[in-house]
């Protein structure tokens, strides 16, 4: 329980610095944001009116009270293209981009696991060595270029599935192969770190003693033992993953909050931006914390407060 | 640690020679005749070919020229923003490590604010905020980038701090500077030189990465990024025009790792 607290109070000075964070961008804007926003062919009134309505004809310190208050209440806004509440929005894309989310995960996983557990128990072998390099070529792949890659042999060469947009299951297959694939690189690499240390432990050694066969010595007592650590890390690479998306949908044409925060620098509509980057912190934040409190439920030695 | 011949060519060798020349094509490319904006027509789109080197772009660029040019924008950019956050990134880490207290306390909360953004997206959005400019792109990479660095140099401090050699130095009467630049630094510079070294690595993809979504440097200077997301639109008629830079990136990217990874090995570092 006091784990519990100290996490939670640490989560809320996150959240606070991120909230003022994305607050002060918009006054990064060079020179005259509204000017910036509306063009210069905009006319006196229609500046006046918008810097109103933004309240940046307010002190700063007014504002940034204003936006943390509004914040609080999930009102993010009106997006200056389309005079809708930013919030609505956000609710339109946000499905999207979980669904490629979840779906680039589970593909990191699929490869990640099979691939990690196969490295370390070959240890030193061509397998080994074949997997890893595996891994180190899908690091040095970025999501902008792969997709065109798979777009180009699975769906001009091949014509298996469609170029982009997202209707129905296969055209989720191409973008969530791409977020994954960078993932599945670092995660199997984690995975046969974790899973090398664990083949070390004792229990393994009482295991194979006992009679067991590889295959359950290596699925029942290595593997979950060394899925702990792995979890941890997974949480944090869901950073790259999210950030990823921004890219990934923007190769796709697939409409979720990525492609939207992209479409909103280019229509300079800041406060949709604003609003953006701070859905997908707080809810990369979120996850983390989320994280954190099932390694300390599933590990009992931290839940019950020994320490670790 | 020595490796076997053919490894030892794969491994060090290679990356060595790739990193050479995208360094070179970087430094000479001021004087290279290279002109990677000229455009002649008949030669658009054609692929890569007995006198066509790698191809020309939908606009009759030569790729070859315009891969050399970008090789100039990544480098630059890689090597300022890592200058920059690792500089930044040990003074902060350094100090907050070595005075300890309610100023380190702060530190800590500082970075892990930065950290809750998760990648590059805050460089996105400052990119996106400040327009596109190399300038710009090597601010908002650096904003992104000195945390890791401010994080490994603090707990590199705090586990060096309270070895007996600096304990020793205090008891003689050794200043702060003295402390932090005779003991501490050059201890702390291996693990740095790694940490920067896969920096390198990130910093070019994430350029590439903000060029793609237009954010990076202003057409036409070239950047592979922008090459790619150009070629993106003529993929049926000339894969060639993402494939080349797509290539150049991927080389540079896996070569600076595998560097890094014989650095590490070298200088004894564990990743952290």
């Amino acid at each position: 329980m006091r784990l519990l607290l100290t996490r939670l109070a640490s989560v809320a000075v996150v959240v606070f610095g991120v909230l003022s964070l994305v607050f002060f961008l918009i006054h990064l804007v060079p020179g005259d944001p509204v000017e910036v926003m509306l063009g210069e062919s905009a006319q006196a009134a229609d500046r006046e009116a918008l810097r109103h309505a933004l309240g940046l004809d307010q002190p700063l310190l007014t504002q940034w009270l204003h936006y943390l208050g509004n914040v609080t209440q999930l009102d993010f806004g009106v997006s200056l293209h389309s005079q809708r509440p930013i919030t609505q929005i956000l609710l339109e894309r946000a499905p999207a981009t979980l669904e490629l989310a979840l779906a680039g995960l589970l593909v990191a996983v699929v490869i990640a696991f099979p691939l990690g557990v196969m490295a370390a128990v070959r240890k030193d072998t061509l397998w080994d060595h074949g997997a890893m390099g595996v891994s180190l070529l899908g690091v040095a792949v970025p999501h902008f270029l792969l997709g065109p890659l798979l777009i180009l042999i699975f769906a001009v060469w091949l014509g298996w599935l469609p170029v982009s947009g997202r209707e129905g299951l296969a055209s989720l297959v191409l973008p969530a192969l791409t977020l994954g694939t960078a993932m599945a690189a670092i995660l199997s690499r984690m995975v046969r770190a974790s899973m090398l240390e664990v083949l070390n432990e004792d229990y393994i050694r009482t295991a194979r003693a006992k009679g067991l066969g590889p295959r359950a010595v290596i699925w029942r007592h290595a593997l979950r033992n060394a899925l702990l650590p792995v979890i941890t890390l997974l949480g944090l690479q869901l950073g790259a993953l999210l950030a990823g998306a921004v890219i990934t949908e923007t190769v796709f044409s697939w409409p979720g909050i990525g492609q939207l925060v992209i479409e909103a620098i280019q229509g300079r509509d800041y406060p949709v931006v604003q609003a953006c980057v701070l859905f997908i912190s707080l809810s990369y934040v979120l996850v983390n914390t989320l994280t954190d409190f099932a390694y300390a439920w599933f590990d009992p030695r931290v839940r019950l407060g020994a320490g670790r | 640690m020595s490796l076997p011949r053919p490894a030892r060519i794969l491994g060090l060798w290679l990356p060595l020679t790739v990193v050479f020349v995208w360094g070179l094509f970087a430094l000479l490319g001021l004087w290279l005749p290279l002109d990677p904006n000229r455009i002649e027509l008949p030669h658009i789109l054609l692929p890569p070919g007995e006198d066509a080197w790698l191809g020309y772009d939908d606009l009759g660029r030569s790729l070859a020229a315009r891969v050399a040019a970008g090789a100039q924008t990544s480098f630059v950019v890689a090597l300022w923003v890592v200058m920059i956050s690792c500089a930044i990134g040990t003074v902060v880490g350094t100090f907050s490590g070595y005075v300890g207290g309610g100023w380190d306390h702060a530190t800590v909360r500082v970075i892990d604010i930065f950290l809750a953004f998760p990648g590059i997206l805050l460089a996105i959005a400052l990119a996106g905020i400040l327009g596109p400019g190399i300038e710009n792109v090597v601010m908002a990479l650096s904003v992104v980038g000195w945390v890791g660095f401010a994080r490994l140099a603090r707990a590199q401090v705090l586990s060096l701090k309270h070895r007996e050699h600096v304990q020793a130095a205090i008891a003689l009467g050794a200043g702060t500077t003295r402390i932090v630049f005779r003991h501490l630094l050059p201890l702390m510079a291996a693990p740095l030189i790694v940490e920067a070294s896969f920096g390198v690595a990130g910093v070019v993809i994430a350029e590439a990465g903000l060029s793609f979504l237009g954010l990076g440097v202003q057409p036409p200077e070239p950047s592979w990024g922008s090459m790619i997301r150009d070629g993106a639109r003529y993929l049926l008629m000339a894969p060639h025009m993402v494939m080349v830079p797509g290539a150049a990136l991927m080389l540079v990217v896996l070569s600076v790792n595998l560097l890094g990874d014989r650095l590490r090995d070298r200088l004894d570092v564990r990743r952290t």
